[in-house]
């Protein structure tokens, strides 16, 4: 192994409770894409707080080339050339790509005046965009731009700060598959210009795809190392999780009931021109893929009354209705799980319990007063029930783990009665553990008779999980498969938009 | 919450007796009853005022509102000659309407809360202006309402009337707040309105309550403050009354980013801000310091409280540190 640029050697941490990282040493050398994985709560996020200079770590060193670094700060961590591209953006989407790439150094003009020089931060900005392949320009408003290439930005400014060390925490976790593979060559690109990169995400072909090593975290230690040729999936998955992971796919239980859900030229606001057809039976599992951005997220929005629908008719159970808000929808016995769980699945401030029993209050009040007690059996029988990890029901919701919220808001519906349940990108950002605890509740569910709609950008949750797939594309459904033409191949093909018979794409 | 009501009452008992050592006069029960009548008038439209601020709005109406309601319930008694309780009636479904107007305002039309009261604040003040020509309403020489002044003005026991009102009005609420469902969904909509909404709170019309809520008591205040004041010069009436209810509520511990607040709280800022009142004419300072003292008073409280929190945090923070190193010590000298 090459000199390394960047050596960890024997990092702990506690924190009040528990001991966060214990004895690491990790080495990356120059040019060196390493992959790093473990569960969540595994200690990787700690890890790179630390690299990043915003947390100290209790005991052992850092060393950046060479040189001893005992009071890393996070402008000295910046200075020796680590950065970072967060899994949550950290840019303004009311200012140019330009001015954020810059933020904070922006060159100056008009002396006194103090002017910010938009002409001279743009032209800096060009050439660190053609190197990534960036199709925007940099006076592009960062609100215009999707996910990926707002990722793009991200390393065009960890570029313009003289990175040598970028670290990537979950950068594809909200990418689709064009986009990942599109990131993995900026990954190459990086290296092949000597700059090293970390790794982070759950996704494990990509890491099979792009690093040249694999560093495992388990509980705060590090638990095994992968070489470039040893890596591959099973492997990765058994340090990680200590245990072989049960293949994916559970068959139902019953072949799939009468149709539950059928809807008849939906058309959202968003592609007010192309209407969606199709039919949920009682007991099946449908996995809705797709580019992000194809009309998914908005659609299941109109099932469940978010948003009206331009056009288009809905029956559930062979009744014709209008389904105006959600509360017309809940009373359908349709909920949506949502994809962005803090934001709109959760009151974070508010307890487990206030939170389960929040949507059916009135079941739990008499005389329009609801009744504590009743409320805190629900949620400790759904606590119980989902095996949500909690010292006790009257945590505040934003104390629990991604996988455990998740599971609270599941716990929302479970204790009503659901028959048509829409699941939007259910487990993104939620450990595998806790992943595979959600794909049994799934399968647990239509067992029981309720109709299941899953939006997944994740391929493998996607093929692992669903019955069958309806893909769309551009605000249509572009194509249905069934379980024997599960493929990779054939999803991504419906998600641009070509025609199945038409052969591989360029 | 509970401890923060704690310390603000335990405030209004420090300031309470300092002002009862300077000056004896502030526990005669001519004072107390003036007081209490004034934390009864002050108190109630500011549990209204409270009610919008946990939904993370705000009501500068309410103030004009007073003016506007007062000349025209002076009018409907000494012009129309209506019975009092029907123009009573009549000023309460008013005050009801105005909360509705602003609260659909803002939920249907999607305006922001600050706007929309800031607009009514200067049109109902205007309206009531024109509607008496800016000339003073009062009644006329000679008129009296026995039963509605008895019940508005009168005392019972040495209690004021409307500090009892006050009272019963603040245990209604506070069952609405704290134990109704309403309230629940009230709190929901004002910590995250997204989440309310996916759970199928239809969080507009919980919105739209609070304010019509805040109407009718505003509606309810301006028939004690007409009786209270008797007439009432349109251009000056309820001056600033707004900010009374907006100030009560804060300190009281209402958040202006919504979510946070209780009817205790309310009900202690009411009390605190009349004390202070009283404490600027007990102890001799210039009147015309009023508000200076008001607004001091009210900064203090809330930065003292806000270093008050950050210390217990760090000492909690504190402690679970030195018990963490404590407890793994062991562990790693053992390895």
């Amino acid at each position: 192994m090459p000199e390394p640029i960047l050596e960890l050697i024997d990092i702990s941490k506690s924190y009040p409770g528990v001991q966060a990282l214990s004895h690491v040493t990790l080495a990356v050398a120059a040019g060196e894409v390493v992959g790093l994985i473990g569960e969540n709560g595994a200690g990787k996020s700690t890890l790179m707080r630390i690299l990043g200079g915003v947390t100290a770590p209790s005991a052992g060193f850092i060393r950046i080339r060479g040189e001893q670094k005992d009071n890393l700060t996070v402008s000295e961590a910046i200075r020796s050339g680590i950065a970072f591209v967060h899994q949550e953006l950290n840019l303004f989407d009311n200012l140019d790509v330009a001015a954020n790439v810059y933020f904070g150094r922006e060159p100056r003009s008009f002396g006194l005046l103090n002017l910010i020089d938009t002409t001279a931060i743009r032209s800096l900005t060009q050439p660190l965009l053609d190197r990534l392949g960036a199709d925007f320009k940099p006076d592009t408003l960062v609100s215009d731009l999707s996910l990926a290439q707002r990722q793009l930005v991200e390393i065009a400014k960890a570029l313009s700060l003289g990175a040598q060390i970028v670290i990537m925490d979950e950068p594809t976790s909200s990418l689709t598959l064009t986009e990942t593979n599109r990131l993995l060559e900026v990954i190459a690109e990086l290296k092949a210009g000597g700059v090293s990169v970390i790794f982070i995400t759950h996704r494990l072909h990509e890491i099979e795809q792009c690093a040249d090593r694999v560093v495992a975290l388990r509980d705060g230690a590090v638990v095994g190392t992968l070489q470039k040729a040893e890596i591959d999936h099973d492997r990765m998955i058994r340090l990680m999780i200590g245990r072989e992971l049960k293949a994916l796919y559970t068959p139902p239980a019953n072949p799939p009931g009468p149709e539950i859900l059928l809807l008849g030229d939906i058309r959202t606001t968003t592609y007010p021109d192309r209407a969606v057809n199709f039919s949920l039976r009682r007991g099946e599992i449908v996995g809705l893929a797709g580019l992000v951005g194809s009309g998914r997220t908005e659609l299941a929005r109109a099932i469940f009354g978010i948003d009206r629908p331009v056009d288009g008719t809905m029956q559930v159970a062979g009744h014709a209705l209008t389904i105006r808000s959600p509360r017309d929808a809940i009373a359908q016995g349709i909920y949506l799980i949502p994809e962005d769980r803090k934001r709109a699945g959760l009151i974070l401030e508010d307890d487990i319990t206030s939170n389960i029993s929040l949507p059916n209050l009135r079941r739990f009040a008499t005389a329009y007063l609801p009744d504590r007690n009743r409320e805190e059996a629900t949620a400790k029988q759904q606590t119980r029930r989902l095996n949500i990890r909690t010292p006790s029901v009257s945590s505040a919701a934003a104390t629990l783990s991604g996988g455990n919220q998740q599971k609270v808001v599941l716990a929302k519906w479970l204790a009503m009665s659901p028959k048509v349940m829409l699941f939007d990108e259910p487990t993104r950002g939620i450990d595998v553990g806790a992943k595979s605890e959600i794909y049994s509740l799934i399968r647990t569910l239509a067992d029981a008779g309720v109709a299941v709609l899953m939006i997944s950008s994740d391929m493998e949750e996607v093929i692992g999980v669903s019955d069958r797939i309806l893909v769309m594309h551009e605000g249509r459904i572009s194509g249905e498969l069934g379980r024997d033409q599960f493929s990779e191949h054939n999803v991504m093909q419906l998600a641009v938009g070509t025609a199945m018979n038409s052969g591989p794409p360029c | 919450m509970l401890k923060k009501d704690l310390g603000l009452l335990v405030l209004i008992l420090v300031v309470g007796a300092i002002v009862a050592l300077i000056n004896p006069r502030f526990l005669s029960p001519v004072n107390l009853a003036n007081t209490a009548n004034l934390i009864g008038l002050f108190g109630i439209f500011s549990l209204g005022e409270g009610l919008v601020i946990i939904t993370g709005g705000i009501d500068l109406s309410i103030g004009s509102v007073f003016a506007l309601l007062g000349v025209v319930f002076v009018d409907l008694l000494v012009t129309y000659e209506l019975p009092w309780p029907l123009a009573f009636l009549i000023i309460l479904a008013a005050g009801t309407l105005i909360g509705l107007i602003n609260g659909l305002l803002i939920t249907r039309m999607r305006l922001q809360p600050f706007v929309v009261t800031l607009c009514g604040l200067l049109l109902y003040r205007g309206i009531a202006r024109y509607y008496t020509n800016d000339g003073t309403a009062g009644f006329a020489f000679g008129q009296s309402f026995p039963t509605l002044e008895w019940l508005t003005t009168g005392r019972s026991y040495g209690v004021p009337h409307s500090f009892m009102a006050f009272v019963i009005i603040a245990i209604a609420m506070a069952v609405l707040l704290h134990r109704s469902v309403f309230g629940r969904y009230l709190f929901a909509v004002g910590r995250n309105e997204e989440a309310a909404r996916y759970s199928g709170i239809q969080t507009g019309r919980v919105v739209a309550a609070a304010y019509v809520i805040c109407g009718a008591l505003a509606g309810l205040s301006s028939v004690f403050l007409t009786m209270y004041t008797r007439s009432i010069s349109p251009a000056s009436h309820g001056n600033f009354y707004e900010l009374y209810g907006i100030a009560a509520a804060v300190l009281g511990g209402c958040s202006l980013r919504g979510g946070e607040g209780s009817i205790v709280g309310i009900v202690l800022g009411a009390i605190l801000l009349q004390i202070l009142q009283n404490l600027v004419n007990l102890l001799g300072i210039p009147s015309s310091l009023n508000f200076a003292v008001m607004g001091a008073v009210i900064l203090i409280g809330v930065l003292a409280d806000q270093q008050f929190k950050e210390y217990r945090q760090r000492r909690v923070a504190g402690r679970e540190s030195s018990e963490a190193t404590g407890s793994k010590a062991p562990t790693l000298l053992a390895k």
